[in-house]
């Protein structure tokens, strides 16, 4: 069964690889405006037709994701002046920080109960529009770093604003709207109930809230978002019922990540450049999900071996080879969406889970982020590779020197140095060892976790920490903004200088890139630098705990 | 070229030690953090000292000093070659036109002063009167004496040079202090030397590199600590204390990890290239411009000298009906006898070894020579009146001469024409015998060379001012991909820059004052030494062998330079993984004794392991000196081959290599640790 519900997936994203990836290249290179969009854009005081430096461009990103942080604190803090609040106080300061941070940066780390801490209004108005917009955002950075690798001589880099409104209204908007309704013929909720009191079959009494889930559920998956309208979040069987529900939010985690390959192809007008990153994320992406399953099957810890199989912290609805595929797609995109409890898993199987995070979710990642973070490691790998065959690299034609590697190494730089600060910051320190549930190397898993998932923006949790506290609201919250808008600046600015360039023209002495032998670098390059940047501290944690 | 010599090694020791000196190490951002990594753990080493601690003292040091040697030996080969150059460089004085004598450090430009046979040229400049043989074996080697005269294309000289024969009047066009002997040393010696943009690029990725490896071992440090305390009945090991992994190991891991191999080999391979083109009498004036030669696209190769050997020589004789070819052969022989140029020389040698007619003396002959105005040449003797010549001029000759030419020889003279040869018609008289075909030969091998660098993505183009028919069978027979035909300068400039537009770089070889903006505009512009001083200020390499055809040796250069870089930064990463293997188990197993699985080596212990690790470190630096100054094997191919050649052999060899050598050393140390 688990290899069909992986196979099934592989082909239904074939299917739309080739409609949705052109479809997506004609909306970011159109030129017409639709009527809502001429209107948002006289509300927002912008001209359409202009295009912006990658400065420009940068600040009003930033300056849109500052606001949109502003706002969603807001909102929390007096949602109970306000209609739809299910009665519930505001939200705490550091808690409303943490929620406002992690939402703008499509981390979605959620340091709250979902249905007992926001009302509808606050899930609607604040968290479900940043599912969208923060993944708008991720799309423009990534087309805006394609069309500085597209252009020649060119001073701009495309207009924020335009990425930004069309990413939301011709892409995510149509897509969620059918994807919602598809879940509600699955049994996915979508109402504004409040909390029903229920006598469970052992006489328990249980608080079970309604809400508008569906709509939330489907862009939660969609724009790798994973803030969950429950606390327990796809493993809810109002947000996820069925086994098909469960396949169906996978696909909608993979569907914009994999058919973006198809839209660099199409921009940069070499098709197999898009298919030769689409490969790199897929062995990546397989070898992953395929290993995630042998670990768990094998169920190699002392509890699974003594029950017979890795079910601990699974749903029977879903199986341990479902619940591991959907960990897998979780983190190799910026997801974070569970429906399983990955702290559970056994240590090489949570190992995979974490790994796939430090890659740096590229595989095939976030909306945006996890092209524009593959093809940052594709130029660091044309930067060595290109070396070795005498010229100065290329990649697409733009000559990597001493600018783009600063940029890319910049890039390379930010997370991992804020996972392994912030983790070592976190052991070294009362406040961040007060929250330990648990000790030993499985103890010390659960910090990195927490740190890694903030760092890459995931947003899944391993659990085993109690993370509400001040302290780790304000660091993991400095981690998903810095994790987030300093690879966004790095990543522009590449951009910048790339579209400057007048490209190189390909001849025999070029290092083709669309080839196996340049698929397989890749995957190598990036594996090794992340295995070797990490393995101290995978040593420590599941590492250690595994090798018992 | 001798490639490496152990003395070598020996001589730069002083100079190594030199550069331990932080204020010089601090260009090279790898080696100065093991360099300060030495010194904490010299500190650490005395305030508690034990063999362990010392042992890995001793190899950081010599990790610095290793790197320092492979800079030191680079440097040294410049140094005799400065050495020598300097030698030549005797005080000289000079004689100014006025009569006055000065010293030559005096002179300015502008200065115009007398050199006769036997004294030495007092600096750089222009002939502006007279003709010498000047011996410029100081500068090129080559001991054959060199014309230089006023006016035209031979007229530059270098100062340092000696005058043989006759007496010319010079006017200096250097500044004082900076003629081409003093630049050449400086350029030798590495003085002034500018990291590249390559190598720029490339510390960049090493400074990233170190920062990660900096931060992945000091955010171990409250892991391990935390980790140790978790695990309260676990004795102290030498490795991991309550207090963390010691001082000691905490640095040999971060210098493990660093990317010390490249680090230290990288500024000896950049000095190394520009020291293979010395070799190769070929004179950079940047390092930028040998790393631009390996990003060459486009070859512009001038096709006399060239491709092909310059003269066009006598390929053929083609008799009209009715006479034969020995005839034509004898008329042809007749006419050139007094011919000295090349054409009419290749004329009496064809001849003689086609036709076996030996040269002859002739008595009361009457030579005409050839002119501008009538464009031929011959001979008046004993009643016969033979010339050789144009086709349009001779047959206007034969018609004043009351013949008539039939059609056959125009049909033959345009065949000739359209496969790129020169006619040459001969007749008597009345009466046209034949044509000469004169051919330019291409050098043979060329076409060889022109495939390869096809295979390596270069396209070239044939410049010449030959008509577009002539060039394009020269350049069919020669094999380059594209012609320029009928070359003025300035379409060869308007050339240059249509190929930059398309983002190719240009590399191209000039003699001549009007190459000199072509030069200028190129990316790699070679200078002819026995071209202009305009040409030489313009280009930015001076060939002093003057041998066009070197142009493609220096792209090789430029190319196997980047290769060596390349292919000893993915050597240098891919050792960590092995590395990671020695000290991950030899620091933690004691805590979590399941990580022991991980010393897949089976080194005999954390102690052993981490100092096999740092020696094998160090040593790998020593051993790869011999390539870094070499150069990585360079075979002309495409970018695809290469590079699976380079993978297995740097990649697949860079993650294997530090396994057994690693291993071999815990064989040989693990009875003294």
């Amino acid at each position: 069964m688990g290899w069909l519900f992986i196979l099934s997936l592989i082909v239904a994203l074939a299917l739309v690889y080739k409609p949705l990836g052109d479809y997506m290249h004609r909306v970011y290179a159109g030129t017409k405006h639709n009527g809502v969009e001429r209107v948002t854009y006289r509300l927002l005081g912008v001209r359409p037709d202009t295009e912006q430096r990658w400065g420009a461009y940068a600040r009003s990103l930033l300056a849109f994701s500052i606001i949109s942080i502003f706002f969603v604190y807001a909102l929390q803090r007096v949602q109970d002046e306000l209609w739809l609040s299910l009665g519930f106080a505001p939200v705490p300061d550091h808690i409303a920080w943490n929620t406002a941070v992690s939402f703008v940066t499509n981390t979605n780390w959620q340091a709250y109960s979902g249905e007992n801490t926001m009302g509808h209004l606050t899930q609607m108005a604040a968290l479900a529009v940043q599912n969208f917009v923060s993944a708008a955002v991720g799309m423009a950075v990534a087309i805006a770093l394609v069309r500085g690798f597209a252009r020649r001589g060119s001073d701009t880099i495309g207009n924020f604003w335009v990425d930004l409104v069309r990413g939301t209204l011709r892409i995510l908007l149509p897509i969620a709207f059918v994807g919602a309704l598809v879940l509600v013929a699955g049994g996915v909720v979508q109402n504004f109930v409040g909390p029903h009191e229920i006598t469970t079959l052992t006489g328990n009494v249980q608080n079970v809230t309604g809400g508008p889930v569906a709509s939330q559920e489907v862009i939660k998956e969609l724009g790798t978002n994973g803030g969950g309208f429950y606390n327990t979040n796809s493993a809810h069987p109002y947000e996820n019922p069925t086994a098909w529900t469960n396949w169906f939010e996978i696909f909608l985690i993979l569907l914009i990540p994999v058919t973006l390959t198809r839209t660099f192809g199409r921009m940069v007008g070499q098709l197999r450049q898009g298919y030769a990153i689409l490969a790199v994320m897929g062995v990546i992406a397989v070898a992953s999900i395929v290993l995630t399953n042998v670990f768990e099957l094998a169920g190699n810890a002392t509890v699974p071996q003594a029950v017979g199989a890795a079910m601990e912290g699974k749903d029977v609805r879903f199986g341990v080879a479902n619940s591991a595929t959907f960990a897998a797609a979780t983190t190799l995109t910026s997801t974070g969406a569970v429906n399983s409890f990955h702290d559970s898993y056994t240590p090489f199987g949570g190992m995979m889970t974490l790994f796939n995070m430090m890659l740096g979710e590229v595989a095939p990642g976030g909306v945006g982020a996890g092209l524009y973070g593959m093809l940052v490691l594709a130029v660091i790998t044309v930067f060595v590779a290109g070396l070795m065959v005498g010229r100065t690299p290329e990649y697409l034609g733009k000559k990597i020197g001493a600018r783009e590697i600063k940029l890319a190494s910049l890039y390379f730089l930010v997370t991992p140095v804020l996972v392994l600060i912030g983790t070592a910051v976190a052991m070294g320190n009362e406040a961040g060892l007060a929250a330990m549930l648990n000790s030993g190397p499985h103890g010390f898993s659960e910090i990195l976790y927490a740190f890694t998932s903030a760092s890459n923006n995931n947003g899944s949790a391993f659990g085993g920490v109690t993370v509400n506290t001040p302290w780790y609201d304000v660091a993991l919250g400095m981690c998903m903004v810095l994790g987030r808008f300093l690879p966004i600046i790095f990543v522009l600015a590449l951009a910048g200088s790339l579209a400057k360039q007048t490209p190189v023209p390909e001849s025999a002495g070029t290092l083709p890139t669309h080839r196996p032998q340049f698929v397989g670098l890749v995957v190598g390059v990036t594996i090794v630098l992340v295995a070797l940047t990490f393995l101290p501290a995978l040593a420590l944690g599941p590492i250690a705990e595994g090798l018992f | 070229m001798a490639a490496f010599d152990p003395q070598q090694m020996i001589k730069s020791l002083p100079d190594a030690f030199k550069k331990l000196n932080p204020a010089t190490l601090w260009r090279n951002p790898v080696m100065l953090i093991v360099e300060i990594g030495a010194v904490f753990t010299t500190v650490l080493a005395v305030l508690e000292p034990n063999f362990f601690s010392w042992a890995i003292v001793v190899w950081l040091w010599l990790t610095v000093l290793f790197a320092n040697l492979a800079e030191a030996v680079a440097e040294g080969r410049g140094k005799a070659q400065a050495a020598t150059l300097r030698a030549t460089k005797r005080d000289t004085t000079a004689v100014k036109v006025s009569g006055e004598v000065v010293s030559a450090t005096e002179l300015k430009q502008g200065d115009e002063v007398v050199v006769v046979a036997g004294e030495i040229i007092p600096g750089d400049g222009d002939v502006i009167e007279g003709i010498a043989s000047v011996d410029e074996s100081a500068i090129t080697g080559e001991s054959a004496p060199v014309i230089r005269e006023s006016g035209g294309d031979r007229s530059a000289v270098t100062g340092g040079t000696k005058v043989l024969s006759d007496r010319i009047v010079v006017r200096i066009t250097q500044k004082p202090g900076e003629s081409f002997i003093d630049r050449m040393i400086a350029l030798v010696e590495g003085a002034n030397r500018q990291k590249t943009p390559n190598e720029i690029a490339l510390n960049i990725l090493l400074a990233a590199l170190t920062i990660i490896f900096l931060v992945a071992t000091v955010t171990m440090q409250p892991m391990a600590i935390w980790a140790k305390g978790a695990n309260p009945g676990i004795p102290d090991s030498l490795a991991l204390t309550g207090d963390g992994v010691s001082g000691i190991v905490l640095v040999s891991l971060l210098v493990c990890l660093i990317p010390t191999t490249i680090g230290a080999l990288l500024s000896a391979i950049g000095i190394a290239g520009m020291d293979r083109l010395v070799q190769r009498n070929v004179l950079a004036m940047s390092g930028r411009a040998v790393e631009a030669a390996g990003d060459v696209s486009t070859l512009l190769l001038d096709k006399t000298g060239t491709i092909t050997l310059g003269n066009r020589q006598a390929a053929e004789f083609l008799p009209v009906a009715g006479v034969g070819e020995q005839e034509l052969a004898e008329a042809a022989q007749l006419s050139s006898l007094a011919d000295e140029t090349p054409e009419g020389r290749s004329i009496v040698v064809f001849a003689k070894e086609r036709y076996g007619l030996r040269e002859r003396d002739v008595h009361d002959a009457e030579w005409v020579p050839f002119t501008a105005q009538t464009r031929m040449s011959g001979v008046n003797v004993g009643g016969r009146e033979v010339r050789k010549g144009a086709a349009t001029a001779v047959m206007k000759w034969v018609r004043d001469n009351g013949g008539h030419p039939t059609e056959q020889v125009g049909a033959i003279v345009d065949a000739i024409s359209g496969s790129g040869g020169t006619p040459l018609v001969v007749a008597q008289k009345d009466q046209v015998l034949g044509v000469v075909h004169l051919k330019d030969t291409v050098k043979p091998g060329m076409r060889e060379r022109f495939d390869e660098m096809r295979r390596m993505g270069i396209r070239t183009v044939m410049i010449t001012g030959d008509n577009p028919l002539t060039a394009k069978a020269i350049a069919d027979e020669a094999g380059v991909d594209d012609f320029l035909a009928e070359a003025t300068p300035e379409d060869k400039l308007a050339l240059i820059k249509r190929e930059q537009e398309g983002g190719r770089l240009v590399a191209m070889t000039g003699d001549g004052t009007n190459d000199a903006p072509a030069l200028a505009q190129s990316d790699v512009g070679v200078a002819m030494n026995t071209g202009t001083s305009a040409a030489k200020e313009a280009g930015n390499m001076v060939d002093l062998d003057s041998n066009p055809t070197k142009l493609i040796e220096i792209v090789e250069i430029g190319k196997q330079l980047l290769i060596t870089r390349g292919a000893l930064t993915t050597f240098s990463i891919a050792n960590d993984i092995a590395k990671y293997f020695a000290i991950i188990p030899a620091m933690f197993a004691a805590v979590y004794p399941g990580l022991d699985a991980l010393n897949v080596m089976r080194l005999d212990s954390p102690q052993s392991a981490i100092l096999s690790a740092v020696v094998f470190n160090a040593i790998v630096i020593v051993a790869l000196i011999p390539l870094a100054l070499r150069g990585v094997k360079y075979r002309p191919s495409s970018a695809s081959k290469l590079l699976s050649r380079n993978l297995l052999v740097y990649g697949l060899g860079g993650i294997v290599a530090p396994f057994i050598g690693i291993k071999l050393i815990d064989l040989l140390i693990s009875g003294i640790v």
